[in-house]
């Protein structure tokens, strides 16, 4: 009889599941297909179609080709980058507000990148292994300075916020000292932008979620099951630190890709996994649908950014304005359940 | 996992030599002050230092030099009055983590000020100063509100994170005030990195009276917060109104980092660093917290603002980045050894 029940139970949970990926799916789709027709002029699908399939349509293959497709691809590839750091470090250190944009790793990365790019004059991969290195660099250090007799997860973010504010402050100081700075580019590393979206830039991305997309789908069964707390993993056959370590890398390695790609895009990964997690239930697997809406949220805030103002936006000023309303939902939502954060 | 707040204040207020750490303080400021005048983008020797502030000339020299003391006033008057924001805004929260730019008020500021910039057409300190404590209320009020949400109220890791978060919402608000407006962006850029370098002694005189309603409720309010660190219950039980004071020296902290924020921009970390530092010399009590406190942060804004002139000669480091990286360590110390949260 219960055993009905529970299998009752898992199958709607999976099917929950599984509407959820498609429903989020069939959103991303739409964006994207509507983010290529839709701009400054509007294109027939057919045009689209045309230039997606390789052929030259005078007008349509530079504004479609070099400039709207790269954009999407980007937002999309940025948007699962940052939705699958973002609930890995959330559900590893259990706790929603701990995610790599607000402990500090996007911002080692993004110093880097800056840095690289306004000092010493480098660009393409050099910039983006610099920050992935930063980014990796700044994880472990907060990992170092908050283990003293073992890692907690408070101490761990408390930290990552001091080192935020001051890797922000470094930020600021080379803005500030560079000179002939054109405010395009200065937005972009203030709060992330698609504005310079090049194929150059998609196809250090799409690499990088090439290698490290797999690591993390592998370890998201461990990932699962660290929730429920690390001696009960073990028990569970996880090996606990290996997994956690490898994943914390591969983490980390995406928010920088992704940050030396676009800036640091404000909230993406903060927002991704709780609204992931409200989507699918308390049960199954989080990776893809934080992925997913990672990316819807990036595609679908760049288009608001873009064309429903006066002026144009960068998409990080859009998913930036959403995190404050968002984090009041959240805590209200919390104090309702009577959890804690 | 998640202790509450060792409270800052708690057990009996205790004080160490207040009286001679008091002049250890005052002679830092001192100090600082002759540093600032002596040392800057321009190198000048002792004499000509000398002879332009005494004597009194009109070469280049003696007017690079002049140019030093409203700025030194002003650094010492900000960081001062960001020092005792500090003190108060942690006695107040019994957080040893509260900070007006990790509270996101100094953010709050920013957005008003900007927003008055921008659509008000306010371009004089006194619009500035109107328009940076309203913002520095509300994001007060809001961060306290979220931040105390949820069980165990008002923990350090909710007040940081919701700060936190705030800052970064309210910054995104900012640059979409700002893109559409060139004009304002290049005032802004400026601004937002906290600099004392366009000092002007007419400014400073507009804000110090907002800067001396601060001092005085902090004055009133120093030994009601010796008692609120025994905790509420055995406040009232000693006859401390216990909201009143509350909402009186929040006021005040408000006040004091609202007017600094207006006078030199968003300057993170000294109100956080320096009662800490202060606390562990002088201990607890509030009556000589404050006074040292602010005389340290005057001290060590006009220190700050002195090596940021020097460093990188010959342009400046704006004393906002150095406070930052200087207390961002001390924040981290800070947690490390006071929050209560341990394994």
């Amino acid at each position: 009889m219960s055993a009905t029940v529970v299998r009752a139970a898992r199958r709607r949970a999976s099917r929950r599941a599984g509407v959820t990926i498609a429903a989020l799916s069939c959103t991303l789709l739409a964006l994207f297909a509507f983010s290529l027709v839709w701009g400054d002029r509007i294109y027939p699908i057919s045009d689209v179609v045309a230039v997606l399939a390789g052929q030259d349509v005078p007008g349509a293959s530079f504004s479609v080709g070099e400039l709207r497709l790269p954009r999407a691809v980007l937002a999309v590839l940025a948007g699962a980058s940052f939705g699958i750091a973002g609930v890995t470090f959330q559900t590893m250190l259990r706790n929603p507000l701990a995610s790599p944009d607000i402990i500090g790793i996007t911002h080692g990365a993004n110093v880097m990148a800056l840095f690289c790019i306004l000092v010493l004059g480098l660009s393409g991969l050099a910039v983006s292994v610099s920050a992935v290195i930063a980014g990796v660099g700044t994880a472990f250090g907060i990992y170092l300075l908050a283990a003293r007799g073992g890692v907690v997860g408070t101490r761990l973010i408390l930290i990552g916020i001091g080192i935020a504010a001051m890797l922000h402050s470094a930020t600021l100081y080379l803005l500030v000292s560079a000179d002939q700075w054109d405010l395009q580019g200065a937005m972009r590393w203030l709060t992330g932008s698609l504005n310079l979206a090049s194929w150059d830039d998609v196809a250090m991305l799409s690499l990088a979620a090439l290698l490290l997309v797999p690591i993390v789908l592998v370890l998201g069964r461990d990932l699962g099951l660290l929730r429920l707390g690390d001696d009960a993993a073990a028990g569970l056959g996880v090996a606990v630190e290996r997994s956690r370590r490898l994943l914390v890398v591969a983490a980390v390695a995406l928010a920088a890709f992704a940050t030396a790609a676009t800036g640091p895009i404000s909230f993406v990964s903060f927002m991704a996994g709780p609204i992931a997690v409200r989507l699918i239930g308390p049960r199954g697997a989080l990776i893809v649908p934080a992925a997913l809406t990672g990316a819807v949220l990036v595609l679908s805030a760049d288009l608001v950014g873009q064309f429903l103002f006066e002026h144009r936006y960068p998409v990080g000023v859009v998913t930036g304005a959403l995190g404050a309303p968002f984090l009041v939902y959240l805590l209200i939502r919390t104090q309702r359940t009577g959890g804690s954060l | 996992m998640i202790e509450t707040a060792a409270p800052p204040t708690a057990g009996a207020a205790v004080t160490r030599r207040p009286r001679w750490w008091t002049a250890v303080a005052l002679a830092a400021a001192l100090g600082a002050v002759a540093l600032s005048i002596a040392f800057g983008s321009r190198v000048v020797s002792l004499p000509e230092v000398w002879q332009a502030i005494v004597v009194g000339g009109d070469d280049i020299t003696a007017a690079a030099v002049r140019s030093r003391v409203p700025r030194t006033l002003l650094a010492l008057l900000v960081g001062a009055s960001l020092a005792m924001a500090g003190v108060m805004l942690q006695g107040v929260t019994r957080n040893p983590l509260a900070d007006p730019y990790i509270l996101g008020i100094n953010s709050g500021a920013s957005l008003t000020v900007v927003i008055g910039i921008a659509f008000v057409g306010i371009h004089s300190m006194q619009g500035y100063i109107w328009f940076a404590l309203t913002g520095a209320a509300l994001a007060a009020a809001f961060v306290y509100t979220v931040g105390s949400l949820g069980r165990g109220g008002p923990t350090p890791l909710k007040l940081a994170l919701a700060g936190a978060i705030t800052t970064a919402a309210l910054t995104s608000l900012t640059t979409a005030i700002l893109l559409p407006r060139m004009e304002v962006m290049n005032v802004y850029r400026f601004w937002v990195v906290g600099g004392v370098g366009r000092a002007e002694n007419h400014d400073t005189l507009t804000v110090m009276p907002f800067i001396a309603v601060g001092v005085a409720l902090c004055a009133l309010t120093a030994s009601g917060l010796n008692l609120l660190g025994l905790g509420d219950d055995a406040a009232a039980g000693l006859g401390v109104p216990v909201v009143r004071t509350r909402l009186l020296a929040a006021t005040g902290g408000v006040l004091l980092c609202g007017a600094a924020t207006a006078l030199a921009g968003p300057i993170g970390f000294v109100g956080l660093v320096v009662p800490h530092l202060v606390r562990l010399v002088v201990g607890s009590d509030h009556r000589w917290l404050l006074p040292v406190s602010a005389l340290t942060g005057a001290a060590l804004l006009t220190l700050a603002d002195t090596v940021g002139r020097v460093v990188a000669r010959p342009q400046e480091i704006e004393v906002g980045i150095i406070t930052a990286l200087l207390g961002a360590p001390v924040f981290i110390w800070v947690v490390l050894t006071r929050t209560g949260v341990r394994a």
